[in-house]
């Protein structure tokens, strides 16, 4: 499997969750993803980025694309230093929230990626890798 | 700060999101919304979503929200012009927006704000 270098935006502020959509979708035409796979892919970055910020306290979304076989697809990571998530199984289940939202977020995305991952020490920060592929 | 524009036909409300709303702005839309129909007293809500690309839950809830508001106000919301994506999307997100009357374009939305404004009328006498 090949990946390029990726592009990397930083996520302080909610302008940036909205930077962090446009760049993806961006990213999902150019490697030609189906019009309800870039509305699921942004949708799911889209959630992960406002984790990011709103409970990892700001971070970075790292945007690449990825071939595997003759199959393209994009592969987004999201990095945080924040205070982490201590129980993940939980994190991940619908209608649980620490903060404002609905607690759909981690769960929604995982349900609307191909490939879901996260990675994360309580005190050292939380790491969301998703994937989509064509 | 940047706001949503709320326009007012008569007793009716309506609201065209044409910008990819960050959080802050979805927040004073709903704020913004309770205080218009307050000072305005209008009935129906009509909130033209037709330029959205993506709903993710936070502005799923901001809609949620929105509906309930305005029925605590005797105000009717209908979402109007949901691409089709974000319906397929938005539902295997786990929302489904149950509390929110949705139509599918801006003319069948106005319609069932026309007939709950006619309904009124009638009850009014005016």
């Amino acid at each position: 499997m090949e990946t390029n270098s990726g592009d990397v935006l930083v996520i302080s502020g909610s302008d940036d969750v909205v930077r962090v959509r446009q760049a993806v979708r961006a990213k999902a035409i150019e490697i030609g993803l189906s019009l309800v796979d870039q509305t699921k892919i942004v949708t799911a970055a889209s959630e992960v980025a406002r984790n990011t910020l709103d409970h990892g306290g700001g971070g970075t979304a790292t945007l690449l694309t990825v071939q595997n076989g003759n199959r393209q697809g994009l592969r987004l990571i999201f990095e945080d230093q924040g205070r982490g998530i201590a129980d993940l199984d939980r994190a991940l289940t619908d209608g649980y929230t620490t903060g404002k939202g609905l607690g759909l977020g981690l769960g929604g995305a995982k349900r609307l990626s191909n490939e879901f991952s996260i990675q994360s020490t309580p005190g050292k920060g939380t790491r969301v890798v998703i994937a989509r592929w064509k | 700060m940047d706001r949503i524009p709320i326009l007012q036909m008569g007793r009716a409300l309506l609201i065209t999101i044409q910008v990819d709303m960050h959080d802050q702005l979805a927040l004073a839309l709903e704020e913004d919304l309770a205080a218009k129909i307050a000072s305005s007293g209008a009935r129906g809500v009509l909130i033209d979503i037709s330029s959205l690309e993506i709903i993710d839950s936070f502005i799923g809830r901001m809609l949620d929200n929105i509906a309930g508001v305005s029925r605590l106000m005797d105000a009717e919301t209908v979402v109007v012009g949901m691409r089709p994506a974000v319906a397929i999307t938005l539902v295997e997100l786990g929302l489904s927006l149950s509390g929110v009357r949705t139509a599918l374009n801006v003319d069948r939305g106005m319609a069932i704000i026309q007939q709950r404004l006619h309904d009124y009328e009638i009850a009014d006498g005016d």
